[in-house]
């Protein structure tokens, strides 16, 4: 049997969480959900399982990792689980890790796909999904996190039945908890929701040769990126980093310019509709990863970019 | 005040990724090799934690001989000493490198006392287990808060933000405690010529610890199929804004 920990997000279960439920069903066997705190018992109605358990507690209502850790580990033992499964989000995956070490079992995390047997075989994301990993599983209970957007999401059902409990959580769990919460900065197009996405590699050539970048983002109600290399230099924050280790993103189109194209930078960018490059080298990795390009030194082509929106648009 | 950072040896692998002929790892011949991202920002909150409060800063690393390269970086910028757990190279599953670090953890604070912090990467940069940091202070029985952006220790405390959904989550952790961090955690300085001189002269404990049987067993690497496409060049120079023009009001971008 595999219990699924299912995220939920105004009294529904988050996207990456069906596609856990989605990949735990691949495992064969009946699949039961957990969902913790409050709105959890809401989201439970829509959750394509046989059972879904539903734990309630008051000190539920901030996230405490290692009470969600000692829930999933409790449960999973109670109902006889051989497989643990979860989304590759930060706090399922840091309450995964908790409950891995508990249980004093591996974890596998941000898995793509399983095939059941013993060992069981994973294969895994390595690099932010520039490099796969194929792997033995040597236990006889698995815990597995499924890497976001890597796997078509479970359709939409109704659980065989729901059980609501009380769990018991001992004040130790409850050490590690979400005290406050910082609000996201107000205005501006965020990186990860933005449709069209500037950005500057290191070709700009310092933080004022980003005002052609800029222009441009404005005038396409775009957001602005950058590289690594960029944030290196100090010449952009950290916040407008793209990649591995930077934000991911999914616009309609990725206009990259001065950015050479390597994997950790792609990395961030693999959800871009289109990529369109602007570069002075037509020999760069990029230009076998975009779809469009212009072979150019970008403070030349942007200006003569932002020049003809306006000529069109007057 | 005393801290430790775990750091990881990671290959730079630039534009595309080759693998040796028996898929088991990267081929990094004529690659360079650097201190994984998010441990690099590790190594710098913790020189400014001894700036501020003093004490005693070590670095460590689980990795090949040639690891020694990534401690050094680490104390040319101002970590105090270094303890390498040398490996033949052959990568180590996260269960068996968190018992090794365990040891050695306790075995210098038998000696000179309790880390009241220690740095981890939320996830190293080329295996990504996510779990190291966690199964470290597990055994040690401390608190730890994981994937952090801000760290700011405060008397007993330390108080630590997470993004999430948009916005930071905030925890704080009595000390002695660990925390695994992000790269945007600060902006890690370049060692300096004298810095690397000194460091060359810093303490270094080796120790070559024997590595237990996989139950997260790598069978092989894979390298995804990309499309392997070539962009259709749109122009050159500014005479192409034109046609970029054109090709952002067919995808319905441009007004
Ligand atoms: C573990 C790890 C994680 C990493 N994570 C990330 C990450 O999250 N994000 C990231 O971006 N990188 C990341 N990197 C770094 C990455 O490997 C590259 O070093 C980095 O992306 C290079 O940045 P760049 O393309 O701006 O610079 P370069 O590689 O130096 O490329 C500059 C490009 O600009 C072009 N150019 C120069 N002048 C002009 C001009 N005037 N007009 C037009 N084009 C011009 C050049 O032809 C060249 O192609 C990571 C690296 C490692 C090892």
């Amino acid at each position: 049997m595999n219990l699924v920990l299912v995220e939920h997000v105004d009294g529904a279960a988050t996207d990456v969480s069906l596609q856990a439920l989605a990949l735990a069903a691949g495992l064969g066997g009946e699949t039961h959900a957990l969902v913790i705190g409050p709105g959890g018992a809401a989201a439970s109605v829509n959750i394509p399982a046989a059972v879904v358990h539903v734990a309630e507690h008051d000190a539920l209502d901030a996230f405490a990792p290692d009470a969600w850790a000692s829930i999933l580990g409790g449960l999973a033992e109670q109902i006889g689980a051989t497989a643990i499964v979860a989304p590759g989000s930060g706090h399922a995956t840091d309450a995964m890790a908790r409950a891995a070490v508990r249980l004093g079992e591996p974890l596998a995390a941000n898995c793509i796909s399983v095939t059941p047997g013993d060992p069981l075989l994973v294969t895994r994301v390595r690099w932010g999904g520039s490099l796969l990993e194929e792997a033995r599983l040597h236990t006889g209970r698995a815990l597995i996190t499924v890497a976001p957007h890597a796997v078509v999401a479970a359709p939409a059902g109704s659980p065989g039945s729901v059980e609501t409990f009380t769990p018991e959580i001992a004040d130790a769990d409850l050490v590690v908890r979400v005290r406050d919460r910082v609000a996201p900065p107000a205005g501006g197009v965020s990186l990860a929701d933005a449709k069209v996405v500037v950005t500057g590699g290191r070709g700009v050539g310092s933080p004022e040769g980003f005002v052609v970048v800029e222009e441009l983002a404005a005038l396409l109600g775009g957001a602005v990126g950058c590289s690594r290399a960029v944030t290196m230099s100090g010449w952009r924050p950290h916040t407008d980093q793209v990649g591995q280790t930077g934000n991911k993103i999914a616009p309609e189109i990725y206009i990259a310019c001065g950015v050479s194209g390597a994997t950790q930078h792609i990395a961030g960018a693999k959800g871009a509709k289109k990529i369109l490059a602007v570069n002075t080298d037509s020999e760069a990795p990029i230009m076998s990863i975009a779809d469009y390009a212009v072979v150019g030194d970008l403070h030349e082509v942007l200006p003569a970019i932002s020049a003809e929106l306006r000529r069109r648009r007057a | 005040m005393k801290t430790l950072v775990c750091v990881k040896r990671v290959p730079m692998t630039g534009g595309r990724i080759v693998l040796t002929e028996d898929e088991q790892a990267i081929e990094t011949k004529h690659l360079g090799f650097a201190i994984s991202p998010h441990e690099e920002c590790g190594v710098e909150e913790a020189v400014r934690l001894w700036e501020h409060h003093g004490g005693d800063t070590v670095v460590l690393t689980l990795g090949p001989a040639d690891a020694e390269e990534q401690l050094r970086d680490s104390m040319a910028i101002g970590i105090a000493r270094g303890i390498h757990l040398v490996t033949d190279g052959e990568e180590w599953d996260p269960e068996a490198t968190a018992g090794a670090i365990v040891d050695v953890i306790r075995a210098d604070e038998a000696a000179s006392g309790l880390f009241d912090l220690i740095f981890f990467g939320n996830e190293s940069a080329d295996s990504g287990g996510f779990q190291i940091g966690l199964r470290v202070a597990h055994a040690l029985d401390r608190p730890c808060a994981t994937g952090l952006k801000g760290v700011a220790v405060d008397g007993d405390l330390v108080r630590c933000e997470q993004e999430e959904g948009g916005g930071r989550d905030v925890y704080e952790l009595p000390l002695p405690a660990v925390v695994t961090v992000l790269e945007g955690l600060n902006l890690p300085r370049y060692p300096s010529v004298p810095g690397r001189m000194r460091a060359g002269r810093k303490p270094l404990e080796a120790l070559t610890p024997v590595r237990p049987a996989s139950r997260l067993e790598r069978a092989r690497l894979v390298v995804p199929e990309g499309e392997s496409k070539q962009a259709e060049v749109l122009g050159r120079g500014p005479d192409a804004a034109a046609a970029v023009v054109d090709l952002l009001e067919q995808i319905g971008v441009a007004s």
